[in-house]
């Protein structure tokens, strides 16, 4: 039937308001009179006020537009390949997303369980059904970007990482970022995971960089598929961060809260800060082969989204509620990304611990050195050699880089806070903590450890703040193994038997592609445990020396 | 493209099969074994997203709660397992099922509501049922509504992927039918004098029929065991109380009081249960059958049958006095609690434990 004759208007029959709906919907809820809830999720917050929901939702009319989502996302799947579009794909590309798609399913599905978190622990009933929307919006961008992997493992030229996906995710030392991302959201405090660093920083200041910056990159790089996916996972979020603002309006007005906000604020967002820019900034700087001078950088990108939209428009006006900002970690990160070379300096880790990776990495060229040097002027000095020494040393029978003596580099220090190594090397910093030393990639992040994730914070007990615990030090599980015999313990190795997962270079013949043989004879070293063996005083020179950073050697 | 070496043969595609290298044909996930000859497209979707220390998660869980609990423990629960990863859900549901299944629901009932409002329907209905209707319906909305948030709570808990996704769907199918309950009573309440919208909860609250069915409830809502929520739920819950009363009273009362739109609605309801009771009982099964932990396990059921089966019963028989609010009496209560008991033997056969102690047998 045309749109215009509407059948609607012949038999619409008297209906009850959205608002009604919503309203009578909230009333399903009672206090249990008979048998107490347990209250298994602690917090060290008081949440007196029931938190309002201004969204006015049902799930009645949830389910099927989710569905027409759906419908249009499987629709474009589809029709991507009709069109061929792998055979436009740009592999520099896609390759990032084996490990960028082994990571975001499970901080999805996290996001999803900590629904649970705060659904029990705030009161009233209200945002009930906002909750009970994310959590199965979470289920739905978990699967749905499972979903997006299996499809490119199937129908692009190199599956190898993706077929191993959950299995490296458990096992690699980048996507440990991301297990410290998303066991952040469920796991301490309810109230410091599941609202403020999940939905009041998380989701509302970093997923812009996610879902939306990744798929334009994403999209001059061939690839129509991840956009369609995540735009449409993006679309759910304004949902969760109207669930988390009612959340935190709920707490804010109790100035029994303001120094756990305080500290919560600080901790997500500067966590949030060094996790996410080194993860996306590394993929939309490092994995696009598009160099127009014109598109944005990641630090134009930032500035945009997280100095202006959420600096600015967010976080500034909680000030007049009484809690204090910390404007200057705020600048910090800023300088991190344009001043410090933060992204600059995770690309070329990654790059340099290609063997122990399960995606491929290819050198910057001419082409990626005009453009970093015209975005960050000073660029090329700083690492115009690295990555031609990358390029030298990507033939096999070279000694692999991570082990070439002759480049200069010197490899990092974990930070024991954001799983990121300390590549900003005049920040590096230690502390000891329970007798122990760790390492730390900046201030913030020794504070976050000592400090915030304790048992009293500035005088006040915290018995519900979570602990940092594992093996949190990748380099630790491997320390003393030869190469080759940690490279097949984490199962990057092909099919073959002999071939690596990961390669340096995205030449698609066995002739030039790495095998175990090629990396051999190289032992793996724990930084931190050698730092630990130290005495204070050659620590103190250890960590002076370190700060001093290295410089590359010209590439012959 | 930039995947030309020098001397190598250039790559002008990013195609599957453009070029043959070790692994280039290895197009599927290869890190877990399937529940059948190959794997489902729901085990692609979930298997091994939450990690495990004794699987693949190399550094352990990474932040612990104040007390070292880590991120997912065993201990959340008293059942054991030799393998929690080999559960599956027999629905398979993933994302892209589940919307469509539940928006299919949503749209048969708005067909269903706008149909039979249009046609009059609801005018047609006895009086004494509608207020069964508001009173009784109405107070039952609440248990529902009471089980989606028991599961809510329980998804966060589970050892596995697979375990914490059928929960996490039985919570939305729950919450979904609690707020379908309360807008069918919304909507045929603007055709029909005199449905009093605040009269369920207030029986759910007050009236003694109810008291046993909401003590019920808030055991499993309380209960701090996600296991124990899980089977509380399904095993014995829904099939001696929620079920008792959707299809012992009002699927099977309705047609004679002139009423065949409720059914249709309710009716949702057993389809969902179906789907979670599969699901289930195939986890308790597991359970029940592990090499090292099964008696255990049937131990354990046979305790949470014996605590939560009272309460059920006690439920149930609080319940009695509805079957003769209705003007036309077709079905008898003590049929219905019958029928019920033995939906739960045979649920409990199913799984393999003993259920005698708890119901009788
Ligand atoms: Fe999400
Ligand atoms: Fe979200
Ligand atoms: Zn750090």
């Amino acid at each position: 039937m045309p749109d215009g004759l509407t059948l609607n208007k012949i038999i619409a029959q008297k209906g009850i308001s959205i608002g009604e709906a919503a309203k009578r919907v909230a009333d399903l809820g009672w206090t249990p009179s008979y048998v107490q809830e347990a209250m298994t999720f602690p917090t060290d917050y008081k949440i007196k006020k029931a938190p309002r929901d201004p969204m006015k939702q049902v799930l009645r009319s949830y389910f099927p537009m989710q569905e027409e989502k759906d419908n249009r996302v499987y629709g474009a799947l589809d029709a991507a390949l009709r069109g061929d579009m792998f055979r436009n794909v740009q592999p520099r590309w896609v390759e990032w997303m084996k490990l960028f798609l082994a990571i975001i399913p499970f901080p999805e599905i996290s996001a999803a369980r900590s629904m649970a978190m705060v659904a029990r622990l705030a009161p009233g009933e209200e945002l009930r059904t906002g909750f009970a929307m994310q959590m199965v919006d979470e289920f739905r961008h978990s699967t749905i970007q499972m979903n997006l992997k299996k499809w490119y493992m199937e129908n692009y030229i190199d599956p190898a990482g993706f077929d191993i996906t959950e299995a490296a995710f458990g096992r690699c030392y980048a996507t440990t970022i991301g297990r410290q991302f998303a066991e952040g959201f469920v796991t301490g405090d309810a109230i410091t995971s599941a609202n403020v660093y999940l939905t009041v920083v998380a989701e509302t200041a970093f997923t812009n960089t996610l879902f939306v910056a990744m798929p334009s990159e994403a999209a001059r790089n061939g690839d129509y598929a991840l956009p369609t996916v995540f735009l449409s996972v993006q679309s759910d979020e304004s949902r969760h961060i109207g669930n988390g603002h009612s959340l935190l309006m709920s707490l804010i007005n109790d100035p029994d809260n303001h120094l756990l906000l305080e500290r919560d604020l600080r901790y997500a967002f500067w966590q949030n800060h060094a996790i996410v820019d080194a993860a996306i900034g590394t993929f939309i700087e490092y994995g696009t082969t598009d160099r127009d001078k014109k598109k944005e950088s990641y630090a134009e990108l930032w500035h945009r989204w997280i100095y202006e939209d959420y600096y600015r428009t967010y976080m500034l006006p909680l000030e007049k509620y009484g809690i204090k900002i910390h404007h200057d970690d705020v600048s910090a990160a800023w300088d991190r990304i344009v001043k410090k070379n933060y992204v600059h300096a995770t690309a070329q880790f990654f790059s340099v611990g290609w063997p122990v990776n399960f995606w491929r990495i290819e050198a910057q060229t001419e082409k990626d050195f005009e453009w970093f040097e015209h975005k960050y002027p000073g660029w090329y000095a700083e690492y115009g050699d690295y990555w031609k020494w990358y390029k030298k040393l990507s033939v096999p029978g070279e000694t692999n880089i991570l082990f070439n003596t002759e480049t200069g580099y010197v490899y990092p220090h974990r930070c024991w806070s954001c799983m990121v190594p300390a590549l900003i090397r005049e920040d590096f910093c230690y502390d000891e903590v329970d007798g122990k030393i760790y390492t730390y990639c900046s201030e913030v992040c020794r504070w976050t450890h000592k400090v915030a994730f304790a048992a009293e914070y500035e005088g006040r007990p915290t018995p519900a703040m979570g602990r940092f615990s594992g093996r949190r030090e990748w380099e630790t599980c491997y320390d003393g193994w030869d190469l080759a015999d940690a490279i097949k313990d984490l199962g990057f190795v092909r099919p073959d038997g002999e071939t690596l997962v990961p390669q340096p270079h995205l030449i698609f013949d066995d002739s030039k592609m790495w095998k175990l043989e090629h990396v051999r004879g190289h032992t793996l070293g724990s930084p931190l445990i050698h730092f630990r063996s130290l005495s204070p005083e050659g620590r103190e020179q250890a960590a002076a020396e370190y700060r001093k950073g290295f410089k590359i050697n010209p590439c012959p | 493209m930039s995947a030309t070496g020098e001397q190598a043969p250039a790559v002008h595609s990013g195609a599957a099969g453009a070029a043959q290298f070790a692994g280039w044909d290895s197009r599927k996930f290869n890190y877990f074994e399937p529940k059948g000859r190959k794997a489902s497209h729901y085990e692609d979707m979930t298997v091994d997203v939450q990690p495990d220390p004794k699987r693949y998660l190399l550094q352990d869980w990474i932040i612990s709660f104040a007390d070292g609990t880590p991120t997912y423990s065993e201990s959340w629960t008293k059942a054991k397992s030799s393998d929690w990863h080999r559960f599956r859900a027999v629905d398979q549901e993933w994302e892209r099922t589940h919307y469509q299944r539940q928006s299919t629901i949503v749209g048969m009932l708005n067909n269903v509501v706008e149909n039979g409002r249009r046609s009059g329907a609801p005018k047609r209905f006895d009086r004494a049922w509608i207020k069964v209707l508001a009173d009784h319906l109405g107070a039952f909305k609440h248990a529902e509504f009471g089980l989606g948030v028991a599961t809510m709570q329980a998804q966060r808990y589970g050892y596995s992927q697979m375990i914490n996704n059928a929960i996490l769907t039985n919570s939305s199918y729950k919450l979904r039918f609690a707020q379908d309950l309360t807008l069918y009573l919304s909507e045929i309440g603007l055709d029909i004098e005199g449905i009093d919208q605040a009269a369920g909860k207030q029986h759910w609250l007050e009236d003694p029929i109810w008291q046993g069915t909401r003590h019920a409830v808030e055991a499993i809502m309380g209960a701090d065991d996600y296991l124990e929520q899980y089977f509380a739920t399904n095993v014995i819950f829904e099939p001696l109380v929620a079920e008792l009363f959707r299809s012992g009273f009002i699927m099977q009362m309705a047609a004679a009081q002139n009423d065949f739109m409720t059914p249709a609605v309710v009716s949702s309801a057993e389809g969902d249960f179906e789907r979670n009771l599969a699901n289930a009982v195939e986890l308790f099964h597991t359970l029940a059958i592990d090499e090292k932990y099964g008696d255990h396990n049937r131990g354990l059921m046979q305790a949470w049958a014996g605590r939560h089966g009272k309460f059920a019963l006690d439920a149930a028989h609080q319940l009695q006095p509805i079957w003769s609010q209705p003007r036309v009496k077709v079905a008898q209560f003590n049929d219905a609690l019958e029928a019920a008991k033995n939906r739960v033997r045979a649920i409990a056969s199913e799984i393999g434990f003993d259920v005698r102690a708890a119901i009788g047998g």
